[in-house]
């Protein structure tokens, strides 16, 4: 029973991470039509810049901010610099262009950064909460990281639902021609919208490394998992996300206890499977295909 | 018609390149067809003053972490030969090539470095499945293929790979000696493994339930790169083991280690050389949480395995030697395990080349290391098994415990091979550092 | 091997006055047209010529590299059918090529001749290729990557898992098929060089491409390509006209497939093992970059972007070193400049690089009023 309860536990802590980084998928696909896969080595890099400033200031909440403050930024070059002069209706080359972020930029952190593995210090403790004569597996860093993924999903509800920013978002993304035509400054918001993402891939990356190590590739197991959560919720749905992040979390980490971890991508696979097939746009998708 | 006359351009165009092609052959081959690289005197990059070597590792990619430093420790132990005049008057060239942990890529890059670097000699190709995919050629090409970064029981097959050679103890011989250690010293404990699910884990398990199979309660494999070992964990807590036996590297001892705190699930660890890292794992444990873990005091008392002087013991003179080499030639970072494992690569291939004589052939230096491997000293602790039957590494490790920032020895240096074979302790003692730790030719 | 597939008709032409598609008498007389048959088979000849030129006057070392650049062209020409002809993406084509080199891995040391394993792994993969392609049927571009990544991720696993019959980490060693006598001797008689084991890969690899290359380029130019394309082009008009669209793209799957496997297969006698760290994501996501790099649909664009795949990265590696960067620094330089040509290729020649070139040589001789048609996937 306690077993389970902790396999349960770890996996709704990974779960979260996962959730957290398929936010930033969805929130790009929202704005862009595209799929970032260069997201997990924009987060790497954000967070490597976090470990210079948590070693030298000693303080994980503004390590923190710097990963939030430089994945902004990152996220808003990138758009401006790169993914706006691919040129519409190009949708494949879009994918190539966050391919090819994505090699460039882990092969940078391993040239700045070194290849080696670094620990990356937790905001809180990292010992288990005991429960009479036995310890559970949620840790005071888990429950902020928790915390930290729900107010991201109360903060960019609020945002699209109750701002006009977030409703000219909605519009440039939706039609960006006629978005325009109403007066929307439709380039900026779609900088806005990369760079929201960013920031919530950057605390993804915070989260995960915290009380863990990093190095260059670290985010790649994230990255398949992120991206099969955010597929698996739907990716136009910024609450599918969190449910698949979630459901993804739990399922691997049943899998890896109970039935093996050389079978976790498969169980990853059979639920992405068996999940589409049954609804090939996702979960929470709410237009039925929409033609792209 | 265009096309028409565009095809028939082509067709001419081909049957004259055939021709012209035909018109360079000789039309017949010569009967002694001699071919290959395997002609016994093969001096292939050997220069009067120069050895070209080349090796292949992780350098980029999930596996770069801590293999990408053991190249450089080689490369620095040679520069310092090179300065001390280099081997019979000959410098050594040493290069290696990124293969990102990919068997495709070493395939390629050990294809650079045999047909367009003319290398003399492969030395310590990192890693079972990347080097498993260049053994073939390598033998096949007349290649000789030293010391292979793998405790895999692969590189032990002299009859099919004749210039193949292991180096470090193998898995196997690594688990028999911490396991019957461990069924001697806790006949009651309620063992589990947590192993690495690749040959490591595999041959080790081989190793480990020969001497206990009645005690092993829980058996978990992780995928290195997935960094939650959560549900492992948890696993072994829910079957009560109270002494657990690691096969894996270095990162994910610092993950148990991390993931034990979480849970307040403290056995006895036993982990294998490779893992058991205390500069490399405690720098990496003594950074978390801000102070609350301040410095490897998580590791003490656990118990390991060693075969080579480690990096934290600044008394071993061998240590203090390598040291010294990498403050003179090495790239400013900190000497490490990692390093220390390179170093101790390029002096046994010293050591060979020097046994091979003033000209060595790539066939001479076989015949070398199969001669006289056996009696070849250095700083590694038990001697190696080369014969003409027998391609294996070293045959042993000893025992230990970590107390602090060093280590205690539990037993002896301990010897063994595969299968059924006895352990038995080892009479040799330690090897003195020659002058400037080079080695002088073990014949003379 | 120089067989453009041209992107001439558009949709509306290909399924002519609603005839059914499948009635074979009328789709083998038009599987070839006779001039453009005759024309791939030339190519082909051509291609042969300029393999045994290359081959002959290179040394064993460019030998081996063409041999590894031959698998990478036979499975970046299926992908280019699949994503460029009818527009499906897929990031699982390194998992399909496992496939075909575990099957190298299982028959050749159980005696089986060369030509026949590979003949299996083509006909093992489009197996595997059917049952991916009718899952991913119903799928469209994110969701379609999406599940063909969870596809190359989880499929290296089963080879962990069943470790007895698939040899776990370590991989199934791959006997390495010598040159026989006549083909020996065959060589000798046109060059007098001999042939080493890379040169009598590279050969082997660049038959099997060749070979494959003429099969695609005809599938591509006869009725069922134009299918393909119109079902690319406009779903909805491709539907009206009776084609139904989910048996065509499990047909367009199926094939590209078979592409893989059969470059699996030789993949693995060049390798000499069949491993899972051998077909990782990066081997899919490699394949993709060189089909968009070369120019989406078309097979020269795909030989061109494999060339890129084996050629670039060591030119990089010795770049650095010349340039006086220590070993580790320049091979963590190859990646860099890989991904950042990436990035340059799609912002300054979004066709590819036959793409680009056929824009300019248009532009040139067309009318200059006629814009050159852009041409890009869609998923």
């Amino acid at each position: 029973m306690l077993q389970f309860v902790n396999t349960l536990l770890t996996g709704l802590g990974q779960g979260a991470v996962y959730a957290a980084f398929a936010l930033a998928l969805v929130l790009i696909w929202r704005s862009t039509r595209v799929v970032n896969f260069a997201q997990g080595a924009m987060a790497a890099f954000t967070t490597y810049l976090a470990l210079l400033v948590v070693e030298s200031t000693g303080s994980w909440w503004v390590g923190l901010l710097v990963a939030l403050a430089s994945g902004l930024v990152l996220g808003a070059g990138v758009e401006r610099v790169v993914v706006r002069r691919v040129g519409p209706h190009n949708e494949l080359g879009a994918v190539i262009v966050t391919l090819g972020l994505f090699v460039a930029l882990q092969a940078l952190a391993s040239i700045l950064f070194s290849a080696q593995f670094r620990s990356f210090p937790a905001p809180a403790g990292l010992e288990g909460f005991p429960i009479g004569d036995v310890t559970i597996a949620l840790t005071p860093s888990m429950l902020i990281t928790i915390g930290a993924v729900a107010v991201v999903l109360l903060g960019l509800v609020a945002l699209f639902r109750f701002t006009d920013v977030g409703l000219r978002m909605r519009a440039s993304a939706f039609d960006g021609e006629v978005a325009r035509l109403l007066g929307v400054p439709v380039g900026r918001m779609l900088t806005l919208g990369w760079a929201l993402a960013a920031l919530v891939g950057s605390l993804a990356g915070v989260l995960i490394a915290s009380g863990s190590l990093v190095w260059p590739a670290y985010m790649d197991t994230v990255i398949v998992n992120g991206f099969v959560a955010a597929v698996l919720g739907g990716l136009d749905s910024p609450g599918g996300a969190v449910v698949g992040g979630l459901a993804m979390g739990v399922i691997l980490a049943l899998v890896t206890g109970y039935v093996g971890a050389d079978l976790v991508p498969l169980a990853a696979l059979a639920v992405l499977v068996a999940v589409l097939l049954v609804r090939p746009q996702g979960l929470f998708a709410r237009t039925a295909a929409r033609r792209v | 018609m265009r096309r028409s006359r565009r095809v028939r351009a082509l067709a001419a165009l081909a049957l004259g390149a055939v021709l012209a092609l035909a018109g360079c052959g000789a039309g017949g081959r010569p009967d002694s067809g001699s071919g290959g690289g395997q002609s016994e005197g093969s001096t292939v990059g050997i220069t009067a003053d120069s050895i070209k070597v080349g090796s292949h590792f992780p350098l980029t990619g999930v596996a770069a972490p801590g293999y990408s430093e053991i190249p450089t420790g080689t490369k620095a132990y040679f520069d310092w030969v090179n300065a001390n005049g280099g081997v019979n008057g000959r410098k050594i060239d040493y290069v290696f090539r990124d293969d990102a942990y990919n068997p495709t890529q070493t395939s390629q890059v050990v294809n650079e470095l045999v047909l367009q670097d003319q290398v003399f000699a492969i030395l310590g190709g990192l890693g079972t499945p990347t080097h498993g995919a260049v053994v073939d050629f390598l033998n096949t090409e007349g290649v000789p293929d030293l010391f292979v970064s793998s405790g895999s029981l692969l590189w032990d097959q002299p009859q099919k790979h004749p210039m193949t050679f292991g180096w470090q103890p193998d898995y196997e011989v690594e688990a028999k000696i911490l396991a019957d250690h461990v069924a001697k010293t806790f006949p009651q404990a309620r063992v589990g493994l947590f192993l690495q699910n690749d040959d490591v884990g595999t041959d080790a398990e081989r190793g480990i339930r020969r001497y206990l199979d009645k005690q092993i309660v829980s058996v978990q494999r992780y995928t290195p790169g997935n960094t939650d070992i959560g549900p492992q964990m948890s696993a072994l807590q829910a079957a009560n083991a109270d002494l657990v036996i690691g096969f894996n590297v270095p990162s994910y001892t610092a993950l148990t280690q991390l993931q034990g705190l979480k849970l307040n699930y403290k056995p006895q660890w036993v982990y294998s050389n490779i893992g058991a890292d205390p500069v490399l794992v405690g720098s990496l444990l003594g950074r978390f949480s801000q102070g609350q873990i301040t410095d490897s005091s998580l590791l003490n008392g656990i118990i390991t395995d060693e075969y080579l002087p480690r990096a934290d013991n600044p008394a071993d003179p061998w240590t203090a030697q390598f040291d010294a080499i990498w403050k003179a030639h090495g790239d400013g970072g900190p000497l490490t395990n990692f390093r220390i494992f390179g170093m101790s690569q390029g002096y046994a291939f010293v050591q060979a080349l020097l046994a091979a004589g003033p000209n060595p052939t790539r066939q001479g230096l076989v015949d070398a290391v199969e001669k006289g491997g056996t009696q070849f000293q250095g700083p590694w602790a038990a001697p190696y098994r080369f014969t003409a039957d027998k391609h294996s590494g070293m045959s042993g490790v000893k025992v230990v415990q970590v107390t602090g920032q060093t280590t205690k020895a539990l037993t002896p240096v301990r010897t063994t091979s595969n299968g059924d074979a006895p352990i038995q302790d080892e009479t040799g003692g330690e090897t003195p550092v020659p002058p400037n730790g080079i080695p002088t030719n073990p014949g003379a | 091997m120089a067989t453009p597939v041209r992107p001439t008709e558009k949709a509306g032409s290909a399924p002519r006055s609603g005839r059914e598609p499948g009635r074979w008498a009328a789709l083998a007389a038009r599987l070839r047209p006779r001039a453009t048959f005759a024309r791939h088979a030339l190519l082909a000849l051509v291609a042969l010529v300029v393999v045994v030129l290359l081959l002959e006057l290179t040394g064993p070392f460019r030998n081996s590299q063409f041999a590894t650049m031959s698998y990478y062209a036979i499975a970046a020409a299926g992908l280019t059918v699949l994503t460029g002809l009818n527009g499906q993406i897929s990031l699982g084509h390194g998992a399909l090529m496992a496939v075909g080199a575990y099957t190298a891995g299982l028959l050749l040391p159980a005696g089986i001749p060369l030509l026949v394993m590979l003949v299996i792994a083509a006909g093992i993969t489009a197996v595997v290729g059917v049952i991916v392609g009718a899952a991913a049927s119903r799928l469209k571009g994110p969701y379609l990557a999406g599940a063909t990544l969870a596809f190359a991720v989880a499929l290296p696993g089963l080879a962990i898992h069943f470790d007895e019959a698939l040899g776990g980490e370590q991989g199934l060693a791959v006997p390495s098929p010598r040159a026989p006598g006549w083909f020996a001797d065959a060589v000798y008689f046109l060059s007098a060089n001999e042939t080493s084991s890379a040169k009598f890969l590279a050969y082997v690899g660049w038959t099997v491409a060749i070979v494959a290359f003429l099969l695609l380029a005809n599938l591509a130019a006869s009725r069922i390509g134009r299918i393909w394309r119109a079902v690319r082009d406009d779903e909805v008009a491709a539907e009206l006209a009776g084609i139904r669209l989910s048996r065509v793209r499990v047909l367009a799957f199926t094939v590209s497939a078979a592409c893989a496997g059969l470059a699996g297969g030789v993949l693995g006698v060049v390798v000499r093992l069949a491993a899972p760290t051998g077909f990782t994501i990066v081997l899919s996501i490699s394949l993709l970059t060189a089909v968009v790099l070369g120019g989406l649909g078309s097979l020269f664009g795909a030989v061109l972007g494999s060339a890129l795949l084996v050629f670039l990265p060591p030119a990089v590696t010795n770049l650095g070193a010349s340039a006086g960067l220590t070993d580790v620094q320049s091979a963590q330089l190859a990646p860099f400049v890989y991904g950042a040509v990436l990035i340059l290729v799609i912002l300054l020649a979004p066709g590819g690089v036959v793409g680009t070139v056929r824009a300019r040589w248009h532009a040139r001789t067309t009318a200059p009023a006629e814009a050159p048609e852009e041409r890009t996937g869609r998923s």
